[in-house]
């Protein structure tokens, strides 16, 4: 039996202009498809996906009330696909730019990547002109709706010697599909710190891809909390192509309900004295699903990489399921790189300790869930502002 | 009329690879209220499941006999309302818990024993104040607030560790197995004079150890030799300085 695979087009009910002949020529990937063999799209196809009606100022302010954003050099709103420029402030500096277009283009080999090309919305363009410090900028990306669909494209790029650090907080109400591409480029020295909170609505779908250059001495620090959404997936593909470029892909998934969290990460070492870290860690409950595909691949040239990739993963009920994907491929001799992966439950000897002490079984699970999950916070290093964001949202605090 | 601690005919095993394993094997001892006893025993004689087996470990099932603590049946209970009746088990081989910060835990479990025990509960500086007070005693260092549970910690700073524990947690049945291991002299004398300091008309402990050593600095009113998962003697301190001169060769031929 073959399964009835509809075009895009169809699903996409006849969307985006310059990107129609892909959507026609494409269907959604199945479970055949390598990259997408453990999380399933299917679901995808059961709406005619319109595109995103404004969303009145009211819910903006509602969501703005709701949410404990952090304190700020500058906030940028987009709701339903559309920048709010009432309630945005960029860092001082800043640029924003119409078209920004890094310059050897974005790699998107990816559904996410190639999805968002064809039915592509202006995102935030902007830039950190040279050893600019700007400072923390919020993102808040609103998406309110049933069967709508938005696919903002943001492209960041930082100066020479220039940081900022990103905090994309991307929440919703209704059965929506979020699918946001970060085109990034850091030039020599710059150190962009990316910390995105997903927490959509439970009925969405979240399909993020990010693509980052890193130039000489710069750094991409990524963070990436997962914890809403129907089915999410977070992709991130990076190419080292100049010499002690440092590249950072780590996230927490929490995961619950009958949830399913995907990260996703292809780290192309193609420059030598290039260095890449990696900590994902998945704390699953009731019927949650988590996936972790890491891929670390180093050329030949590419001696003294330093590679790192762990996967932790916590099950929490029997009936929660982790899917764990690393692959190494290492063509360079004088390399390091290790990869580790565990999953298991609650250790019986820690709990045993708590309880042995008078703590009361559940506060005693609640503790080693948050500690496994503080341990990767720490990661964050002197981020302390948004690390207590996330932690407060996560309710990790003590 | 009933002991403090009452522990009669005690059966316990564990599932292992090859099978059910019994290891106590109608185990009787009974420790009066503010009396401190020793158990001594070769290796594999059960010491450590008895320990375990009182503070409500899960994996031991308890086949036979009964325990009763201050007129309660403590199998019933589960481990946390063990502690909060006032069992203490300071463990040989303490686990350590990545993540968790040792002061965010000490206090916790103060409170959560202050609470079952209907008393009110300590804000951060208060607790902050009454740990600070007990480590020194302790001669530990406060950085050691700073850091995850037992984690990184020297032998000898797990241990003090416990006794930390055991000091703020205040119990009345205090359990030590062999918290002397691997302690150098004066990290045990540390320890003991950390044991010492609770004795009193409500405070009974067990102290379960291979060496005499321990007992020279907490001196037990009363001495068991436990061997095949049984007490098989007990009597006055001065059996510790026979087992340690003859050992337990005398002992098993009797109870043989």
């Amino acid at each position: 039996m073959t399964e009835r695979t509809s075009s895009l087009q169809d699903i996409f009910s006849g969307r985006g202009g310059n990107g129609a002949s892909f959507l026609k020529e494409n269907s959604l990937p199945t479970r055949k498809n390598e990259a997408w063999h453990y999380t399933s799209l299917r679901g995808l196809a059961k709406t005619i996906w319109q595109a995103a009606p404004a969303l009145d100022q009211g819910r903006i302010d509602v969501w703005l009330a709701r949410l404990a954003l952090p304190p700020a050099q500058g906030v940028v709103v987009f709701a339903n696909g559309r920048f709010v420029p009432s309630c945005s402030s960029l860092p001082e500096g800043v640029i924003l730019q119409a078209d920004l277009t890094p310059e050897d283009g974005v790699n998107t080999t990816s559904f996410s990547g190639m999805l968002n090309e064809a039915l592509e919305q202006k995102g935030l363009e902007l830039h950190v002109p040279d050893g600019q410090d700007a400072g923390l900028l919020v993102m808040l990306v609103l998406n309110e709706g049933e069967g709508v669909s938005t696919h903002l494209r943001h492209k960041i790029s930082l100066g020479v010697k220039a940081s900022l650090t990103i905090l994309e907080v991307s929440v919703g109400r209704g059965r929506y599909l979020n699918n946001p591409v970060f085109e990034i480029e850091c030039a020599d020295r710059a150190h962009l710190t990316h910390v995105k909170q997903q927490n959509e609505s439970l009925e969405a779908y979240h399909l993020a891809f990010v693509s980052a250059m890193i130039g000489k001495k710069a750094v991409y620090e990524s963070f990436t909390l997962q914890q809403g959404g129907k089915i999410a997936r977070h992709e991130v593909r990076t190419d080292l192509q100049n010499e002690q470029a440092i590249a950072h892909v780590n996230a927490i998934q929490v995961v619950s309900g009958q949830s399913h969290h995907d990260l996703t990460s292809f780290i192309h070492h193609i420059a030598p004295h290039c260095q890449s870290r990696q900590t994902v860690r998945t704390v699953m409950d009731q019927e949650g699903t988590g996936v972790f595909q890491g891929k670390i691949l180093v050329d030949q040239k590419a001696q003294k990489t330093d590679g790192y990739q762990m996967n932790q993963a916590l099950l929490l009920s029997d009936s929660a399921q982790m899917n764990s994907k690393p692959e190494l491929e290492i063509y360079a001799d004088d390399v390091r790189c290790s990869h580790g992966a565990t999953v298991g439950a609650l250790d019986e000897e820690q709990l045993f300790y708590l309880r042995s002490r008078g703590i009361a079984e559940a506060q005693a699970r609640a503790m080693l869930i948050r500690a496994f999950l503080n341990e990767s916070l720490e990661l964050l290093g002197d981020q302390t502002i948004v690390r207590d964001y996330l932690l407060g949202s996560m309710n990790l605090h003590d | 009329m009933t002991s403090f601690l009452d522990i009669r005919d005690l059966e316990a095993q564990i599932e292992a690879d090859e099978g059910t394993k019994p290891i106590l094997k109608g185990l009787s001892l009974s420790v009066p209220k503010g009396e401190v006893h020793a158990i001594m025993g070769p290796n594999g004689s059960g010491k450590s499941t008895l320990s375990y087996v009182l503070a409500g470990r899960e994996d031991y099932e308890v086949t036979g006999g009964s325990v009763v603590f201050k007129g309660e049946d403590l199998l019933a209970l589960a481990p946390e309302e063990r502690a909060a009746l006032g069992v203490f088990l300071a463990f040989q081989a303490p686990v350590e818990l990545p993540g968790v910060n040792n002061a965010n835990f000490l206090r916790t479990a103060v409170n959560a024993i202050r609470k079952a025990r209907e008393e009110t509960e300590l804000d951060a500086v208060a607790f902050l104040k009454l740990v600070r007070e007990e480590m020194r005693h302790l001669s530990m260092s406060p950085e050691m607030l700073k850091r995850a549970v037992n984690v990184g910690f020297s032998g000898g700073e797990k241990k003090r560790n416990e006794v930390l524990q055991m000091r703020l947690l205040k119990p009345s049945l205090a359990i030590l197995d062999e918290t002397d291991s691997g302690l150098d002299i004066d990290a045990l004398r540390i320890v003991a004079e950390g044991v010492n300091s609770l004795r009193g008309p409500e405070f009974s402990a067990l102290v379960i150890t291979h060496h005499q050593r321990l007992l020279d600095y907490i001196v037990p009113d009363k001495v068991h030799v436990m061997a095949m998962g049984r007490i098989i003697h007990s009597g006055g301190p001065e059996i510790a300085l026979q087992l340690e001169k003859e050992g337990y060769k005398a002992f098993l031929e009797a109870a043989a």
